[in-house]
């Protein structure tokens, strides 16, 4: 994405928030504190990040900073490097350029504080595992440990309530529906014990029954931790989270706390689509259709 | 069958009673590696593995008769060669994700290519076909050990890994953010898996190692529901198949390899048909 056309989308934002009559100061104001105030802290911090799985770059010169109790989605098209972005914060794959910081360490070092949950579908569904099975990996931790105790059954159980998977402790993983699957996945994120939580995808697959309950979870569970997560479903999005960070090769951050839903689905709606579009906005600016 | 059991106590058949121990104690990491196998998708570099184990036992041929080692066995040259084989392989699947398939294609020829080459320089006659398709015969008293030994080994380090085993075989990238060595405990699968394959080469053949090591697993996998259960039960079944398989070649004057297999596949041929069948009636 050009140059022109990020400043092209920021003053069509702009206009937009001018035009709706709302204070765009508060956004700007937000985004202000957000550059200068130092004393903050920040949970995920990118500067100047390129990566490329091969010449051609994913993701370049990306500057990033998520605070401590966020939540946050990161939205864009397929292919436009979101993925890849959560597993530069997990240090699965190394910056080309860059620097990546989480929970103020490098992400190596922070991984045990992290809960992630992957696209289920990377996963062997034929694989003999049950629910329960699944679940206590994430209480896997370094040393000799033979067994896992009965503190760790304990707490894997715990987390299976907490998405209200407990009584299929015992069935088979690969019995499960694809939303089902997703909540063991979130279980078994949780039992890390995470400060920061990064989801991707967690909203595919859900019905939107389900997707409420998914919804008042991940509140709940922001009150003590970080979330971040990678949806398609701006629907969602605008309903949930505070920030948008949207990625085309290149990230742009939109701060949304002051805002109220049906605002923030038109704007960053509007917006997203227009990042997620391949279509080349005119001179004049872009209208809404 | 009773005759079967007379003449396993026929002292003469001292050659059938090691062929019984052999696969016997065999079994148990059979049925265990070969879960791992099965379940993680890996029976193509099992298979590279075993036909890699031929180049082994030619340079074994080719030290013992041509060099002059004599202690240098067939046997030793075929684990050096499994472990290096699986290093090798391991490194292309943790690095060269991409042309994997091809790498290791080669490899299991090359591996074979090998052997047949080191056999070629090797003066004297040697009957390959009992490396390639098993023979009872060639079983001695000094591979009773090795096999009790390697058996130790492996059922050791695999109950006592068994979490993390099972963690990066399910998700390997999850098992390396809770701070496991995702490519060590890789690397520790498929050396075991190569120590396994050498014991199976003694029971079955180096063309059929697959097959006995998968199929037991397979058919397991059909009634079990977590890994520790395929496990018990695929080592019931490898029992089960090469027991019947050597009395039945022994009765009816076959190879034992070969019965064994065909046993083993068309008892997960029943197994899987009837599966469906159920599956279908059900539905």
């Amino acid at each position: 994405m050009q140059p022109g056309l990020c400043i092209i989308l920021w003053a069509f934002f702009y206009a937009c928030c001018l035009a709706c009559n709302h204070t765009g100061s508060a956004i700007i104001g937000a985004d202000f504190k957000k550059v200068f105030n130092m004393t903050k802290e920040y949970d995920i911090e990118l500067d100047g990040v390129s990566f490329g799985y091969t010449r051609q770059p994913v993701l370049s010169n990306v500057r990033l900073q998520v605070e401590r109790g966020e939540f946050a989605s990161i939205v864009g098209p397929n292919g436009g490097g979101k993925t890849t972005l959560l597993k530069l914060m997990l240090g699965l794959l190394q910056p080309d350029t860059g620097s990546v910081n989480v929970l103020g360490v490098s992400p190596e070092k922070a991984r045990l504080r992290v809960g992630y949950m992957p696209q289920y579908s990377h996963l062997d569904p034929q694989f003999p595992v049950t629910v329960m099975d699944v679940v206590l990996m994430g209480r896997l931790r370094k040393g000799a440990m033979l067994m896992y105790s009965k503190k760790d059954r304990e707490a894997a159980m715990a987390c299976l309530e907490e998405v209200q998977l407990a009584e299929l402790a015992n069935n088979l993983y690969s019995e499960l529906s694809g939303g089902q699957r997703q909540r063991v996945l979130i279980a078994r994120a949780l039992c890390c014990q995470p400060d920061l939580l990064l989801l991707d995808e967690p909203t595919s697959n859900v019905d939107p029954d389900m997707q409420q309950s998914l919804f008042d979870m991940l509140q709940k569970l922001n009150k003590r931790m970080t979330i971040l997560l990678v949806s398609h479903d701006l629907g969602f999005v605008s309903q949930v989270v505070r920030s948008v960070i949207c990625v085309s090769r290149e990230v742009v951050v939109h701060p949304t706390s002051e805002l109220d839903g049906t605002l923030i689905k038109e704007i960053y709606g509007g917006d997203c689509r227009l990042v997620r579009h391949d279509h080349r906005c005119s001179e004049e600016g872009h209208c809404h259709d | 069958m009773i005759e079967f059991l007379h003449a396993l106590m026929n002292p003469d058949n001292a050659f059938l009673r090691l062929a019984f121990i052999v696969g016997t104690l065999a079994s148990v990491p059979f049925g265990i590696m070969g879960t791992y196998v099965v379940t993680r998708r890996i029976s193509y570099l099992a298979g590279a593995i075993s036909h890699c184990v031929f180049g082994g036992i030619g340079m074994g041929l080719y030290l013992q008769n041509k060099v002059g080692l004599t202690w240098f066995d067939p046997m030793i040259g075929a684990v050096m060669a499994a472990i290096f084989a699986a290093l090798i392989i391991g490194m292309v699947s943790l690095y060269a994700k991409q042309r994997e398939d091809t790498v290791i294609g080669a490899l299991w020829a090359v591996g074979m290519a090998s052997g047949l080459l080191f056999v070629d320089i090797t003066p004297g006659y040697f009957d390959l076909s009992s490396y390639l398709f098993g023979d009872i015969l060639l079983i001695s008293h000094q591979d009773v050990w090795m096999v009790a030994g390697l058996n130790v080994l492996v059922v050791s380090l695999s109950l006592f890994f068994y979490n993390r085993l099972l963690a990066v075989c399910f998700d390997e990238e999850f098992s390396a953010l809770r701070g496991i060595s995702v490519g060590a405990v890789y690397m520790l699968l498929l050396c075991l898996t190569a120590l396994t394959v050498v014991l199976l080469v003694r029971v079955v053949g180096i063309v059929m190692v697959i097959a006995l090591l998968t199929i037991p697993a397979a058919v397991a996998s059909q009634f079990a529901k977590r890994l520790w259960q395929t496990m018990v039960l695929a080592v019931f079944f490898c029992v089960a198949f090469t027991w019947t398989g050597l009395g039945v070649s022994y009765n009816y004057s076959l190879s034992s390899g070969p019965t064994i297999i065909m046993i083993a596949g068309l008892t997960y041929l029943a197994v899987i048909s009837f599966a469906r069948l159920a599956g279908k009636r059900r539905g």
